[in-house]
């Protein structure tokens, strides 16, 4: 969208601006990838040179091929994600449709209630929820990871999601009510897809810490098959001698999942991000 | 069918009481019109009819049926919104038919029903595209098909003329009012707007801050109006208020129509200096600024000269004249 009325050397500036933000962002991707095809001398003597055809080596991911268990890793974190992401972007919207549609006593403080939870560390409760796991036989279960990160993903969802359905039309769903469409159609087929670019905002906010968590996968789920792909990579870090190779080609396949996921929201996500600016 | 009654319906907000026992009959077919100021309440008392808001207190009954506490959807209404409040992931077809669909209506019967409201506000060339595509106008054909398929025993409209131009505005009030006529049926419309108010009604409800100050047919309410409140909102432009002490009355107050005001060059029974002239063609608004009353305004028909700062004097035939008490109450 070129204005006639900025002139180049301001349109240059501005480029200039975003491209170096861009190539700061990238850095530690680009490193992490391009380290992850090389031999393990040439990680060290050369850090930032691309791979040639002396350094190209696969041995970081033939060590992970071999390890055996990555797949059932990236299972785990997927299984994890996806099902957080759901259960957070479901109640969540629910939680939001709830607060910003109906006229009830203690909104308000039902409202800063679950907002609460985006100030407030889920980490500090750690030991409550390890107890809790424990005491109800959850640890070492998928089920756990999920559980936790519902709730950590929920305080936000509520908070961006209700603001954002405030904003639908009274007289849509009003509309809809008239028409003898129930609460839940209203809400499910009137609401939720007028929100969307604010669940894809939400649903990016919230996964990216579930896939990158090595916090609750350590504490809730160390076991073998319940392992995430972030808790897998540790096998490759040891306290005298770290498989650099290895841990680079596993972070870099990590990327691949979160990457495609992100993708598939972010033309939402813009849409999300400046419709505040532009309305 | 089609008989509305309101009985003692009020409504609060918490401590806040906004609707404050409206009484009031709407006769089958008849076309009833709430105006008032923003605020007034006139809004929230249609969405009391239609059932998006809790009735705090009476009953609301439609054909003698208590519909007080009925959801939408069961009351027999349509409503139109200012907003039209298309589903925007319908077509216009699947828009008009929701309803009936939800309500289990055979399908020959639904596009039957589509057919005939589509025909008759001309949108059979639009019912296959999404409200996206369809202009402010067309989109509130739209909203009042929706209405017109449901075959609904009351109408409702809340502000549907505000979205849209003026030349829109004036081309959709006749087709509502045509409608209306095709029709028969009973219909209850919110607006703002004094013009909207006396062109489309049978009947007119005058609401203030939450009470009805005045209902009745339009000339009526023009001619007779109950206080100083209802004087000043129905014509256009409003009518001039005149200190009664200073020409010598008994009353108040009195009020003067702006067509009922001559000028003249000599003295008049009011002197005064013209501040400002409006030319419409047709006719011509001289407000002229007086020591005793205030702006006054003098709506001549046909195109006059005067001059901005010009002495001028006022006449008016005392007869036509209004006289209100000190609380606004109309002296007869």
């Amino acid at each position: 969208m070129s204005q006639p009325r900025q002139s180049p050397a301001r349109s240059i500036a501005a480029h200039a601006v975003l491209i170096l933000w861009t190539l700061i962002a990238l850095f530690p991707v680009f490193v992490t990838v391009v380290n992850s095809f090389k031999s393990k001398r040439a990680i060290f003597t050369q850090p930032l040179a691309l791979p040639g055809p002396d350094s190209f080596d696969l041995v970081g991911y033939q060590t992970v091929a071999r390890q055996g268990d990555f797949v059932a890793y990236f299972q785990n974190s997927l299984v994890v994600t996806c099902l957080s992401l759901f259960f957070v972007l479901l109640f969540g919207a629910m939680a939001a449709f709830a607060l910003s549609e109906y006229r009830f006593r203690g909104n308000t403080l039902m409202g800063l209630y679950l907002a609460l939870g985006i100030m407030i560390p889920i980490r500090l409760g750690t030991v409550a929820i390890l107890q809790m796991m424990v005491a109800t036989g959850l640890v070492n279960t998928l089920t756990a990871l999920v559980l936790v990160y519902t709730a950590q993903g929920l305080p936000l969802a509520v908070f961006i999601l209700s603001e954002f359905m405030r904003n639908v039309s009274d007289d849509l769903k009003n509309a809809g009510r008239i028409d003898g469409l129930s609460e839940y159609r209203i809400f499910f087929r009137l609401v939720l897809p007028l929100v969307r670019p604010a669940m894809a905002t939400v649903a990016v906010f919230t996964m990216i810490p579930i896939w990158n968590d090595l916090w609750f996968p350590l504490i809730l789920a160390p076991s073998e098959e319940t392992k995430t792909i972030t808790l897998g990579s540790q096998v490759f870090l040891g306290q005298f001698v770290s498989n650099w190779n290895a841990v680079l080609a596993a972070l870099s396949l990590a990327i691949l999942p979160v990457l495609v996921l992100y993708l598939i929201f972010s033309r939402q996500l813009i849409r999300g991000i400046t419709a505040g600016a532009v309305k | 069918m089609g008989q509305l009654s309101l009985s003692g319906v009020t409504k609060s907000f918490g401590p806040v009481e906004v609707i404050k026992g409206v009484d009031l009959e709407v006769a089958d077919g008849e076309f009833c019109v709430f105006v008032g100021p923003s605020g007034c309440g006139k809004s929230t008392l249609l969405r009391m009819i239609a059932g998006l808001e809790d009735v705090s207190g009476g009953t609301v009954t439609l054909d003698g049926r208590d519909i007080t506490n009925l959801p939408p959807a069961r009351r027999e209404i349509a409503m139109v919104f200012q907003s039209y409040a298309l589903y925007p992931h319908l077509t216009v077809r699947d828009n008009m038919g929701l309803a009936l669909k939800q309500a289990g209506h055979p399908r020959a019967e639904i596009r039957a029903a589509i057919d005939r409201a589509a025909t008759m506000l001309s949108l059979d060339a639009l019912l296959d595209r999404r409200p996206a595509e369809l202009s402010g106008g067309q989109r509130q054909r739209v909203a009042i098909g929706r209405a017109i398929v449901r075959r609904p025993k009351l109408f409702l409209f809340d502000e549907p003329l505000s979205n849209l131009d003026a030349a829109l505005r004036v081309q959709t009030r006749i087709e509502i009012a045509r409608l209306h006529r095709d029709l028969g049926a009973t219909m209850v419309y919110v607006t703002h707007d004094q013009v909207e108010a006396m062109t489309l009604a049978d009947k007119i409800v005058v609401l203030r801050a939450g009470r009805v100050e005045q209902t009745g047919a339009p000339m009526q309410l023009y001619n007779d109006p109950a206080n100083t409140f209802v004087a000043g909102f129905i014509g256009s432009p409003q009518m001039n208020f005149l200190k009664s002490g200073v020409l010598g009355l008994s009353s108040h107050s009195a009020g003067i129509r702006p067509e009922q005001v001559q000028l003249t060059d000599g003295a008049g029974q009011i002197s005064g200096r013209v501040s400002h002239v409006e030319r419409l063609g047709g006719e011509t608004l001289v407000y002229v600024h007086t020591a005793d009353h205030g702006l006054l305004t003098a709506r001549l028909f046909g195109e006059h000269d005067r001059t901005v700062g010009s002495e001028l004097g006022i006449t008016f035939d005392p007869a036509r004249l209004f006289h209100f008490d000190k609380a606004g109450h109309r002296l007869r």
